[in-house]
């Protein structure tokens, strides 16, 4: 199971507390983590990215295993600890005041 | 007994403000959707139980909101709290927040860029939902004004969402530019005599009508003059910050512009200043009283350079005649030291008798007046700035 985090909206939202634990299918990367939690959780879909162009939304975050991946391809392998299920892949928003 | 019941939308969640019909001691809830920016909340006038929200924030973008028991409970509509999340056949459900702009060739009005800025053209992009407008008929339908400018509508009580692609189609889409404020759409009214006929106000392009239940529409700007655009009577650049119509005489609409108060007597193909004897006519929210069509109610603001009262005094204006003689409402408003703004959408009035008058404030009152703007109180003063006030007359 992969382990993901939510921000505190988000799991409001999506009525959960704590971690959120996915089966996915296949390789495990943002796109099929995001595919799955959003299959699992429809009404997270475009709050972490765009309905139709599936861009990330520009304040929101992903974190892995210290690392801000947020950058990186969404079809790219996430570290092994994170496909484990060993670490949790982190959806974070950025930190902005107001 | 008959009740008041005002939704306000705040920088940080909603507010519900409930009174019974003498409105002297108000109930204010626990906030809803706290932390989220609340454009806009507004219940339907065919069941006053059913509400609809605009929820949004920069990080998670938009979500839609709707309490089917008078904002006790809410959901996103689509994915009920404690039901099933899929369709029996798997579908997904809950799409309540995807506003597609519609660029098929079947509309006939693929549109895909308005003018930036700098004059070049930039692709329409959806921020949030300004605005929602519930069918005067029936509770499942229900109109979205949202940035970058159009109008969508949901018959299936906003489960989805489709564009009215021919108002940005209609001609002057593509040299629609933003204002400060963003390019939105922050008004819808509908026409309680012909359901075939809506009103709608962009900043800054200007106000727009359909007579065809917005398959087609038209600038409706002639008499409009703003010197901060090339061509002070253009048919369109106009930074309209709101219009008020009164239901009983739906050709007749008042404009609060940037500057100037404004007023046509014929569905908007016209219209004439009334500023009059405004100390400065330049303000955001305008309304009607509910029970004289002629007796209309602004919040002048010192100017667009600086958004806040003359002279530090809070002072609503009123005019009994359509326009044109003012004169300043201030008991039980502050008169010194005052600074707060009030927004387009922060006003409002109910329709008891007499008839109540609320205004939100960016400092985060919420006044009301139960006699018509002669005296007002505040009832409730510490929420966070507010964006927005409706209000429902509850039998």
């Amino acid at each position: 199971m992969i382990r993901v985090t939510l921000p505190p909206h988000l799991r409001k939202l999506a009525q959960v507390d704590g971690e959120v634990s996915l089966d996915v299918a296949g390789a495990v990367t943002q796109r099929s983590i995001l595919d799955a939690l959003e299959t699992r959780y429809p009404m997270l879909r475009g709050t972490i990215r765009d309905h139709v162009t599936k861009q990330r939304r520009a304040f929101v975050r992903f974190f892995a295993c210290g690392e801000d991946l947020s950058h990186e391809p969404a079809d790219t392998p996430l570290p092994d600890p994170v496909a484990k299920g060993a670490e949790p892949f982190m959806i974070v928003g950025a930190i902005a005041g107001g | 007994m008959s009740g008041v019941r005002v939704l306000v939308g705040t920088r940080k969640g909603a507010f519900v403000l409930t009174s019974d019909g003498k409105r002297k001691k108000w109930a204010v809830s626990n906030p809803h959707f706290a932390g989220w920016e609340m454009y806009h909340l507004k219940g339907s006038p065919a069941d006053p139980s059913r509400l609809y929200a605009s929820q949004s924030s920069g990080w998670f973008g938009q979500i839609i909101q709707r309490s089917d028991d008078g904002g006790e409970t809410w959901h996103q509509p689509g994915t009920p709290a404690g039901e099933p999340t899929t369709a029996p056949d798997g579908t997904p459900k809950g799409e309540s927040n995807k506003f597609v702009y519609d660029t098929s060739a079947e509309t006939g009005k693929p549109l895909t860029t308005h003018q930036w800025y700098d004059g070049t053209p930039h692709p329409w992009e959806f921020k949030r939902v300004w605005h929602l407008e519930p069918s005067l008929t029936d509770p499942d339908t229900v109109y979205a004004g949202v940035e970058d400018a159009a109008l969508f509508r949901s018959t299936d009580g906003g489960q989805t969402w489709q564009e009215l692609a021919g108002l940005r189609g209609h001609g002057s889409g593509a040299s629609w530019a933003p204002g400060a404020g963003g390019m939105c759409l922050h008004t819808i009214i509908l026409d309680p005599s012909n359901p075939k006929r809506i009103f709608i106000a962009i900043s800054s392009a200007g106000a727009f009508r359909t007579d065809d239940g917005g398959k087609t529409w038209r600038p409706i700007n002639r008499g409009l003059h703003s010197l901060y655009i090339p061509d002070p009577t253009a048919e369109i650049g106009h930074c309209v910050h709101r219009i008020a119509m009164h239901p009983s005489r739906p050709g007749v609409l008042f404009m609060q512009k940037h500057w100037d108060v404004m007023r046509s007597d014929n569905a908007g193909d016209t219209w004439q200043e009334i500023s009059g004897n405004l100390p400065t006519d330049f303000g955001f929210a305008i309304d009607v009283h509910a029970h004289e069509p002629d007796t209309i109610y602004v919040v002048p603001i010192k100017s667009d350079a600086e958004h806040f009262p003359l002279d530090g005094k809070l002072r609503v204006y009123r005019s009994k005649s359509g326009g044109n003689e003012w004169e300043a409402l201030t008991e039980g408003l502050p008169q010194s030291d005052c600074y707060v703004n009030v927004l387009r959408d922060a006003m409002a009035v109910d329709s008891l008798d007499k008839c109540g008058v609320y205004f939100g404030t960016t400092g985060g009152q919420v006044y009301a007046s139960a006699d018509a703007g002669d005296s007002w109180a505040p009832i409730v003063r510490d929420l966070p700035p507010v964006v927005s006030v409706e209000v429902q007359t509850l039998p």
